[in-house]
């Protein structure tokens, strides 16, 4: 047994607004800069939709993720070491920025200097990559913002499969629900594996995966690799950029800026305890059904003796053996079992888990034929098909997607007795699998959501770490080369990073 | 004459290959961050594709070609059985063959790099310069096939051998003196190959030096300690 420690996120779908807050601050930070305008660390996609970039669930036609070979050895999809080698002057399986969308600018400016004219002066958009005129916007960040678009674009969403999906694009049978998504700093991640230079790594204290900018050399295949399409290629820098799980943040403790800013207070961080050790054989089970159950079993249990003596052989901080106790998600995950992975299937042991959303009773089955349960409504009448959220979250496995949603429902059943009624209900919860102490649990994490239950962080003590009397009057974050950066003249031509260098519209009066 | 035939091809080898060399070191050690392949394929697929590949196979097999060809002793040939009249007849076939590849793929992508918008934008004056001198080198080296059909004797391929060999071995008298009455051809050829030599480090072509040979032998996964 090989114990390592990650901060893991769940985000609870059931409570997300789609206000696209987590997306803004998160770009705000990161991703304001020229290279990267079209690349969102964060995005929240209204499903069901073919998302960003465009059909990112389709493997067939991206390649990314892992597939399990005959021998029973996993080999990324888009090839093997010798493949990937092979393409390395073309990838094949590269999306085009046209898959993201072009990013735009408005000319503004010309609003203020427009002459008199008997039209109103308008801002056009132009490129933010050529400096050219766009004639039409084709394509967004977020194109698909609550059904945006027509049903038949939508229908090629990938979690359709096994769904009679045409019901769903008559008006009366529609449905929807926000999936935010980043980079789900994965236990078996397929970027790493697909990266020809090694400068992709898993940090081993916190299980965040970065890029050593210094050691990316462009390649490009961790693009294609990622299954979740969360690395992009920064166009102005040639070098691979991808969600950073606001390390600086967290360790000192504090939560990401998305999980931070979240005005829903959906997004969970705690600490979670796997064997590393067992990740090559959980990522491979021959069923992909089986990969959510997999993944479960190589996580351990904190509160376990022996799991807590090999913790602290493997040098894990006692602070962390008692944020893992308390870690949100490992509750969520593990003990009541409401959050699940992303989409297992594609074997990477995705570390970013969602508790289903709840959705309503349609209106067929309000109107007096209500397949009730009880208190709990027959979950095959919630508008959202149980199996479209199995395809999204259990590769297609309904069993635990019910479960999830039986407890949430449970829950809220035996607080509306016991707050409304004033009737302690033991009976819908023990139908759930739940006992009226961890009812009462998950209902002051999930529902309550209190800032100290959402966010269990211990800190990584880098201030024993690093000297901090060294890092006096450094230059902080740069875009590497040490503080010089910012001169414009660079004896190796490469652009600075701190200058917009995007072509201005020439105004033709 | 010989003065300027000394300082082109005695001297500023030299330079080139030190700038070459020192620059690349100094490059990787101060600016890693500059140093990538610089690959533009996210906003042009298409053309790139058709381009790239051909361009990479038959500029590698050619770079191959010259360093075997010019760098491998004569006397290694004559042990071999080789005359030098068989070798320059197979380094004019290869050559040309790998040339024209390259040619087809180099032609593509100077096309997208000039006329594509996206492409355009986004370049530095380096890349359309050092790609331009590519093709200029790759044009006057597929120009000289028809020259060396007037001597297939192969005695102008063992003076040019004659003079990368002593250059590399330090004896740059001898070395302008091998090369001092070839065909103009073959010296503009050799003289825009050293000018690449000396812009190398500044340019894009850094990335030769990051051929991922480690991938073939590490694990799949990389985990970093604190």
């Amino acid at each position: 047994m090989k114990v390592r420690a990650q901060i893991g996120m769940v985000l609870n779908l059931d409570k997300c607004i789609g206000c696209h807050t987590c997306s803004v601050t998160c770009k705000n930070v990161w991703t304001s800069r020229e290279g990267m305008e079209y690349a969102w660390f964060n995005n929240v996609e209204t499903k069901p939709g073919i998302g960003y970039p465009k059909e990112w669930e389709n493997q067939e036609k991206w390649n990314g993720g892992w597939i399990r070979s005959k021998n029973g050895k996993l080999e990324p999809k888009q090839g093997g070491k010798r493949r990937i080698l092979a393409n390395i002057f073309a990838n094949p399986d590269l999306p085009d920025i046209d898959d993201y969308y072009e990013p735009f600018d408005f000319d503004y400016q010309h609003l203020h200097r427009a002459g008199e004219s008997k039209h109103q002066p308008v801002a056009r958009p132009r490129s933010l990559i050529s400096g050219q005129r766009m004639e039409k916007i084709e394509w967004g960040p977020n194109w698909e913002e609550i059904l945006g678009t027509e049903f038949s674009k939508r229908r090629k969403d990938k979690n359709f499969d096994k769904v009679q999906a045409d019901i769903y694009g008559q008006f009366e049978n529609t449905f929807m629900m926000y999936l935010p998504r980043l980079c789900e700093h994965c236990l078996n991640p397929a970027c790493v594996a697909s990266c020809p230079s090694g400068a992709i790594y898993k940090r081993e204290e916190d299980g965040i995966v970065l890029i050593d900018q210094d050691k990316c050399r462009g390649w490009r295949m961790c693009v294609s690799g990622c299954p979740y399409k969360k690395i992009y290629y920064n166009w102005k820098t040639g070098k691979s950029e991808k969600c950073i799980f606001c390390y600086p943040r967290i360790e000192v403790g504090q939560p990401t800026v998305c999980s931070e800013t979240c005005v829903g207070r959906i997004r969970y961080l705690g600490v979670l305890l796997y064997d590393a050790d067992k990740i090559a054989d959980a990522a491979s089970v021959p069923n992909d059904q089986d990969l959510y159950q997999a993944q479960c079993d190589i996580f351990l249990d904190p509160f376990n003796k022996d799991v807590q003596a090999a913790a602290k052989r493997e040098g894990i901080p006692d602070a962390w053996l008692e944020a893992a106790q308390q870690s949100p998600v490992y509750k969520m995950a593990m003990e009541w079992k409401v959050a699940l992975p992303l989409h297992p299937e594609y074997r990477t042991l995705p570390m970013v888990w969602y508790v289903p959303p709840l959705s309503p009773i349609q209106t067929a089955i309000e109107s007096g034929h209500v397949g009730m349960n009880g208190v709990i409504p027959d979950l095959k009448s919630l508008r959202i098909p149980l199996k479209y959220l199995a395809n999204l979250l259990t590769a297609g496995d309904e069993k635990p997607v019910v479960r999830a949603l039986e407890r949430m429902l449970a829950m809220r059943a035996y607080k509306r007795a016991q707050q409304v009624e004033g009737v302690k209900d033991d009976e819908v919860i023990a139908a759930a699998g739940l006992q009226d102490w961890q009812v009462e649990e998950m209902y002051r994490v999930m529902a309550l959501a209190n800032y100290e239950d959402r966010f269990v962080i211990p800190t990584s003590h880098t201030a024993y770490a690093q000297d901090a009397y060294d890092m006096k009057s450094g230059c902080g974050f740069s875009f590497g080369n040490g503080c010089g950066s910012s001169s414009e003249v660079n004896l190796f031509g490469t652009k600075s990073q701190t200058v917009r260098q995007v072509i201005p519209v020439e105004i033709q009066e | 004459m010989s003065f300027i035939n000394h300082l082109l091809f005695g001297i500023y080898p030299y330079i080139a290959l030190a700038v070459f060399v020192l620059g690349s070191l100094i490059r990787y050690d101060r600016e890693p961050y500059s140093w990538k392949t610089g690959s533009s394929q996210m906003l042009e697929s298409k053309q790139l594709r058709k381009g790239s590949f051909a361009f990479h196979i038959g500029i590698l097999a050619i770079l191959a070609g010259h360093f075997v060809g010019l760098l491998t002793p004569h006397q290694v040939w004559d042990v071999l059985g080789i005359s030098p009249a068989t070798k320059q007849m197979v380094a004019m076939g290869a050559g040309g063959l790998f040339g024209l590849i390259c040619l087809y793929g180099m032609t593509i992508l100077l096309k997208r790099r000039l006329h594509n918008p996206r492409i355009r934008a986004t370049s530095t004056r380096m890349d359309i310069v050092i790609l331009v001198l590519l093709y200029a080198q790759l044009i006057l080296g597929l120009l000289s096939i028809p020259f060396s059909m007037g001597h297939l004797d192969g005695s102008e391929m063992l003076k040019l051998m004659a003079w990368a060999q002593n250059t590399v071995t330090f004896n740059a008298q001898a070395a302008s003196l091998a090369i001092a009455d070839v065909g103009l051809i073959y010296k503009l050829h050799v003289l825009l190959g050293m000018t690449l030599f000396l812009l190398f480090p500044f340019s894009r072509l850094v990335h030769i030096w990051s051929v991922p040979v480690k991938y073939m032998r590490r694990n799949y996964q990389v985990v970093r300690q604190r």
